[in-house]
């Protein structure tokens, strides 16, 4: 990747984070730390990956995308905005009484939404199937999904990893936004993971760890998923991340999991925001 | 005529629409039991057995959806209404998709293997769910009409099918028998009091009306097949023309038929109703006749009610 393709992506992100504070600051509600952290897998994915288009969002061939820690919503959006699936200042209405952007993601009334998610555990398992719709009909789509470290908790998850095994499901790339915390703490804490990678790869599916920030190596993992397509097996991403990454005093720390900034906190995160945006685009 | 049932009239239903490349099956592990086995054996490359993880294969069959697919899931009842509920109201209501949970050995003539498996709350709880339509037909004919209704309608539904083979009610499996979804069929009409069935209970009401025309006893009885959306103007009117109503079901008294029609009554036209049902107790292991008489679910038992409904009548 060149450096300026890089520069065109980090300046993406930093719109995105900008939009993620700004609507949670406006709902007085939602989920900055993990909209944060899964914020540039969201970014090189509608930038560099999927094939999916505004002018017609429900195209049967178009790529899938499924998040699954649904709660991350305000990052899809601003994805989705910020490339013309609808008006991207519909973000600061976001959970709002008559606005389309819900609390969660709802298929039915959001442009560009392919599955209602919030309940965790769920997404995963409806972009499965998604993928065996693919393979049924032997079309060339694929479907991403992203899952937060928490989320693995759900025995649902390892339903969907072992039927997708199972069908060869090679047409489906999962990214793990492992940013260590979910809401009562660490994930290490509350219940641990165990070797993730080494859990993955016994259920089938070929594996990678990552940075989840660095576009190099999101690249890679993307560059090797499509590589594997052919092989019969899915692919999962564990992204290492940081959950509130972009805005210093939401990085790391799990009380900004669920929770708003006050309009002084607010401020800090937007001159943080913009004069990353200004060094970008100068 | 002889004997089948509602899950047998299912597996075969799906394979007299199978030939549709849209429908896709699912299964956990019950292919057999469920006779989606059946489309299995004639449309392998669309039957997708998902092992024993329910929540997945709801979920799953959701996002088969998204992609235009008419999704079939089947497991018994109780695991495919109970285990993988919140999978079918947050992945299949809520984004309003093309979800057939159709489940069988609902209610209590599963028989002997007992409580853990004789589902006697999926009425009350798939009719509670937005988008979700609801169907419990009496006899394999009319389950064929209620397989077609739910593959020819948009959106999720869910329909119980029983264990046991049972005489028809309707006609013989196959023919186009007389079955509107969210109309109620009338098996007779009467004057003195309505009996308002579904699934195995209409049979038993037959029986019922037999035992009260012989006492002299004139009863309308309604096959209400949908329980939502319910045929409100079918309740209203038995009401207005008989004053007194008696619901029948195999499924727990709280929340099924009973509930929604007494919902369509207080709202609109009040009169005595009486409920037949499991009285808010879990089954138990039998032989289904015993265990139908264990909980009173029989035509005498129907008979009892529709005389103790009368006299509540002023
Ligand atoms: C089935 C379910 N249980 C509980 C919740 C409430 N909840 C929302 S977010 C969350 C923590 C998620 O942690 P993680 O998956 O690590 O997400 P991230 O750290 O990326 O925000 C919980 C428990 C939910 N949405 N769904
Ligand atoms: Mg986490």
């Amino acid at each position: 990747m060149t450096s300026e393709d890089k520069k065109s992506l980090e300046l993406f992100s930093a719109r995105m984070r900008r939009w993620v504070i700004e609507g949670v600051y406006n709902a007085k509600s939602g989920h900055p730390g993990g909209s944060l952290s899964c914020t540039d897998i969201i970014c090189y994915l509608y930038n560099r990956v999927l094939n999916v288009n505004p002018e017609n969002p429900s195209d049967p061939d178009r790529d899938r995308f499924v998040l699954s820690k649904g709660h991350c919503a305000p990052a899809l959006y601003s994805a989705l905005g910020l490339k013309g699936f609808f008006d991207v200042n519909e973000i600061k209405n976001l959970r709002k009484i008559g606005s389309f952007l819900q609390g969660h993601p709802c298929k039915a009334i959001t442009p560009g939404i392919d599955m209602s998610t919030g309940s965790l555990g769920q997404g995963i398992s409806t972009a499965v199937g998604m993928a065996l719709a693919g393979k049924v009909d032997k079309k060339s789509y694929r479907v991403f999904s992203v899952l937060g470290d928490g989320e693995m908790q759900e025995g649902e998850v390892w339903e969907a990893l072992m039927s997708a095994a199972h069908y060869k499901l090679d047409n489906i790339c999962a990214f793990l936004d492992y940013n260590g915390l979910q809401i009562d703490g660490k994930v290490d804490d509350v219940m641990s993971l165990g070797d993730i990678e080494a859990k993955t790869k016994a259920f089938g599916w070929e594996t990678v760890v990552i940075d989840g920030h660095n576009f190099d190596e999101i690249e890679g993992a993307v560059e090797k998923f499509k590589a594997n397509q052919g092989s019969g097996k899915p692919f999962f991403v564990i992204a290492k991340t940081h959950k509130g990454k972009g805005v210093s005093f939401m990085t790391d720390d799990p009380s900004w999991h669920g929770c708003a900034p006050k309009e002084e906190q607010y401020n800090i995160a937007v001159e943080e925001l913009d004069a990353k945006i200004k060094e970008l685009e100068g | 005529m002889g004997k089948m049932a509602t899950r047998e009239a299912y597996g075969r239903t799906l394979q007299e629409i199978g030939s549709d490349e849209k429908i896709v099956v699912f299964d956990a592990d019950l292919a057999g039991s469920t006779n989606t086995g059946r489309f299995k054996k004639d449309f392998p490359e669309r039957f997708f057995d998902m092992g024993i993880a329910e929540a997945n294969m709801v979920a799953c069959a959701a996002g088969m959806a998204t992609c235009g697919k008419i999704a079939f899931v089947s497991s018994f009842a109780m695991f495919a209404t109970e285990r993988a509920c919140e999978q079918i109201r947050n992945s299949v209501c809520y984004p309003n998709l093309s979800v057939k949970v159709c489940a069988s050995h609902a209610g209590i003539t599963v028989g002997e293997d007992g409580a853990s498996h004789q589902c006697l709350e999926d009425l009350s709880i798939m009719r509670s769910l937005p988008n979700m339509k609801v169907i419990c037909p009496a006899d394999a004919a009319s389950a064929r009409m209620a397989v077609k209704a739910a593959y020819e309608n948009d959106g999720p539904f869910y329909v119980r099918l029983a264990r046991l083979a049972t005489d028809s009610v309707y006609g013989e499996f196959g023919e186009d028998v007389d079955f509107t979804l969210g109309k109620a069929h009338m098996v007779k009409d009467g004057t003195d009091v309505t009996i308002i069935a579904c699934g195995y209970m209409v049979e038993q009401a037959v029986e019922a009306l037999n035992i009260l025309e012989s006492e002299g006893i004139s009863a309308r009885l309604l096959d209400m097949h949908t329980i939502k959306p319910i045929d409100k103007e079918a309740v209203i009117k038995a009401s207005k023309d008989t004053g007194c109503i008696v619901t029948c079901e195999e499924h727990s008294i709280i929340g099924g038929l009973g509930s929604a029609v007494a919902e369509v009554l207080v709202e609109n036209a009040p009169c005595p109703m009486l409920r037949v049902g499991v009285k808010d107790v879990f089954g138990r292991s039998g032989t289904p006749a015993e265990l139908m008489a264990y909980y009173h679910l029989t035509g005498a038992d129907i008979a009892e009610k529709a005389k103790q409904a009368i006299a509540l009548k002023k």
